[in-house]
């Protein structure tokens, strides 16, 4: 098996390669049969992986491939953990990924970066799959910075544009904030438990429960929620939680296949799996979990609302996505990491679904992206308009979905919790499913439905996508509807994860929502006496009365009464200027400042050019005494002589 | 070895020197000659130099390869030279970052091939000198003579205000080194040697450790350099030519990070250990203060030049951190060998990074012959394959896993940690702060629409540069992903020189 976890690794990174070092000699052809046939083999393994483990009974695997470095009593390796939580994220990410390439084929089509473009999502696919894979914290570090690099080079993928070039730097920046909290985390996990390696620091943990650490005087911490926070700290960038959510929606000028791939259905969710593989460690610290609830269920709403206001087709989904990645972290904290990674899953094949017929739609459009500018699309592209409609209505929950059963559990799992905090998240995850409802319906009715509001020219030309377009969206949306029927009862109640996921008895709300299960069919019949689903029908209601019913009044008439929360809402609650303002025009005022100041003035100026004119001044002043005329000599060496014969004579 | 009879390391030594007379001889006229004979002179040193690893015995802090013959017998001075661990890694990135050199001045410059040439042959000869000499009066002759050839390549072919930068650079620098000289004829007359081996296992009180830390730590804080007396390097490296850029930040600089590993570390023990305070503090402030100088840079060497000075904030916080994680109990000791491995692969990988740096400055710079930031925009249109190397290097920079500039700033943040919680929190801001400014940069340089018509006509790198700086990325990338063999050749020396540095004199 070994063989084939690294032949899973280096397939993508040897289709990378050739892709991006020989994509003149091979052509475009050629540099997209390759890195698809790599994605392709490490999918099927991936696959078989999958099986061998959850049905061939492997047990987990953990060894080293190499060390990377042995300094002290420290080793760091290059190595794999294969256990159930990994092969599930093997196979949803090399799946995506896949299925992404595939469609880039059609999307990319005539664009100039064709081959560095397959190349480096072949890249990113060998960085992720080097981050789920990791069995030590080095290695997870590399992946994670891996990934954030291959994202920033896909934002700014059209180099030319200034919105993207400005928008990859703010995305890697912002990152490089979350990954300073997880830096520290690691330096914490290696000061107390002296390893990297997953295993042995969970081994090691129980020892390090009770540590209190004091870092400012008088304010003792728990050393598990020390960790815990800074390795969260981590995911809230990578995964886009408030207040490190901001480079998320700006990386939407990227090309649509990668906002598929990687800003909704892996990279983002890389902080999700990073905390519920460190369960053990966030079990230790209510504190720690409370913490990460708040946050996500900030996420969770806030985001959501945001959503409304967006006119972009992509902005819309990537707001979305923040939300949801909001519901994610919200379940993290209320340590139902199964409902979390269970929501990842077929958030990845929706979400993923989502984009994807949203590219498809930017291509039918020339590259108009405002769906004020859309409508009546339905009856062009009948391919696009149902694979759309499955991913809303997994989106919001739609009784049967994927997104009803994983987006259920997670509301039903909060509203169980007992930790502070889980009652804010608890109504901030129901009012989001309306909010959610809302503002994908908002979208969906306005590029769908209505009149088309395009110009003639577009008009004239709108027809189905291609193929190798639309296939991958059918390929998409069956996992988008089926899957959490039937993969809710394994992954959430039949132990899949085994000992990669630990609970403590008292945080253990899948337990208690264990009692209450009966079966997805229950479940989903359960489900239209419940609050969630009258909520997210509420939230079409309305979107179908103002775009649908009334869509020339009931819009314009809601924002003049609700002027100043849109205010609010359209300035995304004002964290980009801040940032604008304080982060970026403070440090470079405190840099001009630091320079100027400090070392052209204080240490060049002062004391470096100051020293040399003390030198001079004072020579200047001391050359006066060497006249040279022989009576000044003469005088002063009587005057010695006197003083000198005064001394001797009277004072000694 | 086969020639483990031969002197090799003073043909390593000497033989640049030599050839480096000899090239100036050669006269203006024949200065392809004069290109190639330097060619094969940096790359036959380099083989040696590398030849030195197999016979090199990895499981002992003794000294290797050693050569010793009486100099000057009436004051104890011998010629003596060595490597260990430490100097060995140093003295082949010397030998490496001269043939770059040789390679990046080819069709560059025109003017006085000859001599420019010979400097640097004649530079690396000292420079190889320093890292090998085992007798303080050897190692202060290639410490000082060193800068004589760079003090001629800046003055004659250096930038517009040059005479300013040199003076500068050579005051500052000599100044240190005076201080130096006295430290070390003091110990001469209380140890009667000028064995570089002896003083370190020379007993010495506690105000004369003090007074001895204070006068190499002039010389080498000078020569890394550190906070506060770094202003000489981004006026050095503004008018220096690109090869003399490139030496300065990529070996010079290590002079003064070796020569705390070897002089004040083993020997004032106790003094370091006092003063380790404000060596971290200093080390804190290069990270934090001068980031955020570069930030407000608008000449991209100057920017380089204060990034450099940031990356060597961390290895003096590597080699003076180590007392601090001694003390804390928590650790047992562990982190300390991690801590000055850190610094060395620090040291090393800014050789690599920084030459790749200015050397990539350099190719913008021979073609629109300006190194403003503001004169660029959109250089990766007209020269994608430039732009995709740069991109390596910007990354390294930015201490991305998997290039070099991860591995010594990983290990330190970890180590620092094991010291103090703050002291790992504001160097490990470098995270944020280097990627703010490098990238920055490289946004303003390679990316968006071509700016004007100068970049609309830039060629892409050719054969001979796309070589010099292809070799870099191959081992930023190698040392990034692999860097346990660099590791192991120092292993022995470093626990060794910890040992030293933790055992008291008193």
């Amino acid at each position: 098996m070994e063989k084939i976890y690294l032949a899973i690794v280096l397939a993508p990174l040897f289709g990378a390669l050739i892709a991006g070092l020989f994509g003149k000699k091979i052509g475009n052809a050629g540099a997209h049969w390759v890195t698809i046939i790599g994605v392709a083999i490490a999918f099927g393994l991936s696959v078989y992986t999958f099986y061998m483990h959850v049905w061939g009974g492997l047990p987990t695997f953990n060894a080293a491939v190499y060390t990377w470095a042995a300094t002290d009593s420290f080793q760091f390796d290059i190595g794999f953990m294969i256990d159930h939580l990994t092969v599930l994220m093997m196979v949803v990410v090399t799946g995506v990924s896949l299925m992404v390439h595939i469609y880039t084929v059609g999307y990319m089509q005539g664009d100039p970066g064709y081959t560095r473009f397959f190349s480096y999502i072949s890249l990113f696919t060998f960085s992720m799959l080097m981050l789920v894979m990791a069995n030590n914290l080095l290695q997870l570090f590399f992946g994670w910075e891996a990934v954030g690099l291959v994202s920033y080079l896909l934002i700014g993928f059209w180099y030319k544009k200034e919105t993207a070039i400005l928008a990859n730097l703010k995305a890697f920046i912002v990152n490089r904030v979350g990954d300073f909290g997880f830096l520290l985390g690691i330096a914490a996990i290696l000061m107390y438990a002296n390893t990297l390696d997953y295993a042995t620091f969970f081994e090691r943990l129980p020892a390090l429960a009770s540590v209190k650490v004091e870092y400012w005087p008088g304010v003792e911490w728990s050393l598990p929620t020390v960790i815990a926070i800074l390795l969260f700290i981590g995911a809230m960038g990578k995964s886009a939680q408030v207040p490190l959510h901001v480079w998320l929606p700006d990386s939407m000028e990227g090309p649509t296949p990668i906002s598929a791939l990687i800003h909704a259905a892996t990279m983002v969710t890389a902080g999700i799996f990073m905390v519920a593989r460190f369960s053990p460690v966030f079990e230790l610290s209510d504190a720690a979990l409370s913490f990460v609830m708040v946050i996500g269920a900030i996420t969770a709403i806030f985001m959501g609302l945001l959503g409304i206001v967006q006119n972009d087709i992509k902005r819309v989904i990537a707001y979305s996505t923040l939300s949801q990645l909001g519901y994610m972290t919200v379940a993290l904290g209320a340590s139902a990491y199964s409902a979390a990674i269970f929501h990842l899953m077929t958030h990845a094949f929706f979400k993923a679904l989502l984009f994807l017929a949203a590219g498809s739609v930017i291509i039918a459009m020339h590259h108009e992206q405002d769906i004020r500018k859309m409508g009546g699309l339905w009856k062009f592209m009948p391919i696009t308009f149902v694979t759309f409609l499955i991913g809303s209505l997994a989106l919001i929950g739609f009784p049967g979905t994927s997104g009803f059963f994983s987006k259920d559990s997670i509301i039903l799992a909060v509203e169980a919790s007992k930790l502070p905090g889980a009652t804010f998240a608890y109504w901030a995850v129901l009012l989001g499913v309306f909010v959610t409802a809302f503002y994908t319906f908002r979208m969906f009715f306005l590029v769908f439905f209505g009149e088309g509001r395009m110009d003639a020219h577009t008009k004239s030309h709108l027809h189905e996508s291609p193929k190798v377009v639309t296939w991958p969206l059918i390929l998409l949306a069956i996992p988008a509807l089926f899957i959490g029927y039937f993969t809710i009862d394994p992954l959430l109640y039949s132990g899949f994860f085994g000992d990669a996921i630990v609970v403590l008895p008292i945080h253990d709300v899948m337990a208690t929502l264990h009692e209450h299960f009966h079966g997805a069919w229950a479940m989903l019949l359960h489900g239209f006496v419940s609050p969630v689903v009258w909520l997210s029908f509420a939230g079409v209601g309305l979107a179908a009365l103002m775009y649908l019913g009334f869509p020339q009044t009931l819009p314009r008439f809601f924002a003049h009464i609700l002027a100043w929360p849109k205010r609010v809402l359209d300035g995304a609650y004002g964290f980009d200027d801040f940032n604008a303002a304080v982060f970026g025009g403070g440090s470079r005022l405190l840099g001009r400042g630091l320079w100027r100041i400090g070392d052209v003035r204080l240490i060049d100026g002062l004391m470096v050019n100051g020293t040399a004119f003390l030198i001079g001044a004072t020579a200047l002043q001391w050359r006066k005494i060497q006249t040279g005329y022989l009576y000044h000599y003469a005088f002063v060496m009587i005057l010695g002589l006197i003083g000198f014969m005064t001394w001797i004579v009277f004072l000694r | 070895m086969f020639f483990s009879s031969w002197p090799i390391l003073s043909i390593i030594v000497w033989l640049p020197i030599v050839a480096g007379i000899f090239v100036m001889s050669f006269g203006a006229g024949r200065a392809s000659v004069a290109r190639w004979f330097a060619l094969a002179i940096s790359v036959l040193v380099f083989g040696l130099s590398v030849a030195l690893l197999p016979g090199f015995d990895t499981h002992t802090y003794a000294m290797q390869f050693v050569e010793r013959v009486p100099w000057i017998p009436q004051f104890g001075i011998n010629y003596h030279l060595g490597v260990d661990g430490i100097s060995l890694p140093l003295l082949i990135l010397t030998t490496f970052t001269t043939v770059l050199v040789i390679v990046a001045a080819w069709d560059v410059i025109k003017e006085k091939a000859h001599q420019y040439l010979a400097a640097f042959l004649i530079m690396e000869g000292m420079m190889n000198g320093t890292f090998a000499a085992l007798d303080a009066i050897v190692f202060y002759f290639f410490f000082e003579a060193m800068l004589i050839p760079m003090f001629i390549v800046i003055g004659i072919w250096g930038g517009p205000k040059r005479v300013f930068a040199t003076i500068k650079f050579f005051l500052y620098t000599f100044l240190g080194s005076v201080f130096m000289l006295i430290a070390l004829i003091y110990m001469y007359f209380k140890g009667g040697s000028f064995s570089i081996l002896a003083m370190q296992q020379l007993p010495l009180s506690m105000n004369e450790q003090i007074l001895i830390f204070l006068a190499l730590f002039i010389a080498f804080a000078v020569k890394i350099p550190m906070w506060p007396v770094h202003t000489w390097l981004p006026d050095a490296h503004v008018e220096a030519p690109t090869g003399g850029s490139v030496i300065l930040a990529a070996i010079m600089l290590k002079i003064g990070g070796y020569g705390f590993l070897r002089f004040s570390l083993p020997i004032t023990p106790d003094a370091s250990a006092l003063l380790d305070g404000m060596m971290i503090a200093f080390s804190l402030i290069a990270i934090v203060y001068i980031g955020f100088v570069a930030l407000a840079q608008s000449d991209m060497k100057k920017l380089v030049a204060y990034s450099s000075i940031s990356h060597m904030g961390f290895v003096t916080l590597g080699i003076f951190v180590i007392f601090m994680i001694y003390d804390n109990a928590i650790n047992g000791g562990s982190g300390i060998h991690m801590a000055l491995e850190g610094a060395m692969v620090q040291m090393i990988s800014h050789g690599l990074i920084s030459a790749a740096m200015f050397l990539s400055i350099g190719v913008l710079y021979d073609r629109l012959h300006s190194r403003e930031i503001s004169a660029y925009g959109g250089v990766v249109n007209t020269m994608p394959w430039f732009a995709a190397m740069m991109m390596v290097f910007a990354m390294a920079n930015v201490g991305l896993p998997g290039t070099s500039g991860f591995v010594g700033e990983f290990m330190v943040i970890l180590a620092a940690f094991k010291a103090n919680f703050w002291i790992a929190l504001l160097a490990a801001l470098t995270l944020i702060i280097g990627a703010s400014y490098t990238l920055w940069m490289v946004k303003r340089v390679f990316f968006g629409e071509i700016q004007n018509q100068g970049v609309a006509e830039l060629n892409d790198v050719n054969p001979r540069e796309a070589w010099m700086l292809g070799s870099l990325v191959f081992l930023i990338i190698l040392l990034g992903v692999w860097p346990n063999p660099l590791l192991d050749l120092m292993h022995a020396t470093i626990e060794h020189l910890a040992q030293q540095a933790l055992t008291s004199k008193l």
